[in-house]
């Protein structure tokens, strides 16, 4: 008789929400940060920005010795140790930083703009994990977005400059195997940073109680 | 002890309506203020039957919302009991709640709280999927719902292309998406105009008549009395009285 009680069929039986759908997940993140266009492209171009800067530095930083040694060692003139810039990488931490403060924040008021949103999701049988996908998904897309161009822009940069700096001799003496490293690194820090400071955002909204869907005043 | 067989025969012929759906004992909800406590609800006992319209009304402050959203499973009680279909919702992990919301219990606001991103069809499907329906069968199902709600013509359009009455509509059709035995209504027709809002508690009361869905409604507004089977007066965190509609009926008169 236990048995039956338990098997969950006749009334007063409570199942457990076990549903994931992440594609569902995906199709309200992408509508949202169209929804919210002004933000999101502001927010993407503080990560294009901050990872073009990181890319131009770091290209920058591994190119620059490396070409100049390689010119002077050609022209038989001695060749003094490059002191390393580090007045530069403290700037490409900073300006990182700063990204993700600007992501965390603009997620955060995200959030606090969704509360019914998240409330009636809840309200609907949404589980938290959802909600916390939700979130994590729509900065992880704005983080991919805006590193792929940051990558690009940077890149662009720092081989104009260098051909300007060099000539054309740079094709011949830039080491290409060093350089083609740094591009994945970028590629996954960009994206990790943007997830990183999303978690505490999204996080908030999976807490939030489905009671906030009642709340009339904003 | 009941056993299985008795229940389910129950179910098949209820004694006359009188199912129990949502029965509350002895249900407390303090609040702190600061060093103060606030008492919004002083002990409530209250059963509601399966298929029964019931509102519950009273001045804002009075406990009204706080029982209301007790009874919704959307917030704990400091003492006392809730039980929604014979389960003690206290006992309930995250997980089980979930789905109690999900599958037991629709929802209606009074700020319609539509997804805004999302189409009226994908609104009304969104519950479905949440309890498991493939999105084909969700989509079917939405739009069966949405066409005995009267919006068959606008199923693919967002939100902010509706009426607010329009809106509510599919905020119904969305709440009746996985046949719920309860249907909890905050304030439906709070954000409407008169004719607007008299629509709506007829759609509702011809939901609740054709799906046998219990529905109870949290309200200020006159016009639900006419279609409620019983009416809890809440006063000071306490009921003041329960009335069924021949009483209303009565009342209303004597003060003409």
């Amino acid at each position: 008789m236990a048995e039956l009680i338990s098997s969950g069929t006749g009334r007063g039986a409570v199942g457990r929400q076990v549903r994931l759908p992440l594609r569902q997940a995906l199709a309200i993140a992408l509508r949202s940060l169209k929804l919210r266009l002004a933000r999101s492209v502001l927010t993407f171009l503080t990560i294009t920005m901050a990872m073009a800067f990181l890319v131009d530095v770091w290209i920058t930083n591994a190119l620059d010795p490396t070409v100049r040694n390689a010119i002077l060692i050609q022209r038989h003139i001695p060749v003094v140790v490059a002191v390393r810039r580090t007045r530069e990488i403290w700037l490409v931490v900073l300006s990182l930083l700063v990204c993700m403060v600007g992501i965390s924040n603009a997620m955060l008021i995200n959030v606090m703009e969704r509360f019914r949103e998240i409330g009636t999701m809840k309200c609907l049988g949404a589980l938290n994990s959802f909600i916390l996908k939700l979130f994590l998904l729509e900065s992880l897309g704005l983080g991919v977005l805006g590193t792929l161009a940051g990558l690009l822009f940077g890149l662009a940069v720092a081989m104009a400059v260098a051909l300007n700096h060099f000539g054309a001799v740079f094709w011949t003496l830039a080491p290409w195997g060093a350089l083609a490293g740094i591009l994945p690194a970028c590629l996954a820090i960009g994206p990790a940073i943007t997830v990183l400071a999303a978690l505490y955002p999204a996080w908030k909204a999976a807490c939030m109680e489905p009671v906030a869907a009642m709340r009339v005043e904003v | 002890m009941v056993t299985p067989r008795t229940a389910s025969l129950e179910s098949i012929a209820p004694a006359a309506g009188r199912e129990e759906i949502v029965r509350t004992i002895d249900v407390v909800k303090e609040y702190r203020v600061g060093d103060q406590v606030l008492r919004a609800l002083k002990g409530v006992n209250v059963t509601i039957y399966r298929g029964e319209y019931i509102s519950i009304m009273g001045p804002s402050g009075s406990g009204k919302s706080t029982l209301f959203n007790a009874i919704g499973g959307l917030d704990k009680p400091t003492s006392g009991k809730v039980f929604i279909d014979e389960v003690d919702v206290a006992q309930l992990d995250a997980l089980e709640l979930a789905w109690l919301r999900c599958r037991k219990i629709g929802y209606i606001f009074q700020t319609f709280n539509l997804i805004t991103v999302m189409t009226a069809l994908e609104n009304v499907a969104l519950p479905m999927i949440f309890a498991g329906l493939s999105e084909a069968d969700a989509r079917e199902k939405a739009k069966a719902i949405l066409e005995r709600v009267e919006l068959g013509h606008r199923i693919y359009n967002k939100p902010s292309q509706l009426s607010g009455g329009q809106q509510q509509r599919v905020a119904i059709a969305r709440a009746f998406a996985n046949d719920p035995a309860i249907i909890l209504a905050d304030e439906p027709t709070g954000n409407l105009d008169l004719n607007t809002g008299k629509a709506i508690i007829a759609l509702l009361k011809r939901m609740n008549r054709e799906q046998g869905a219990t529905v109870i409604s949290a309200t200020h507004d006159l016009k639900m009395l006419d279609v409620s089977d019983r009416i809890f007066w809440i006063r000071d965190g306490m009921v003041e009285k329960i009335q069924n509609r021949a009483e209303v009926v009565i009342d209303a008169g004597e003060m003409h």
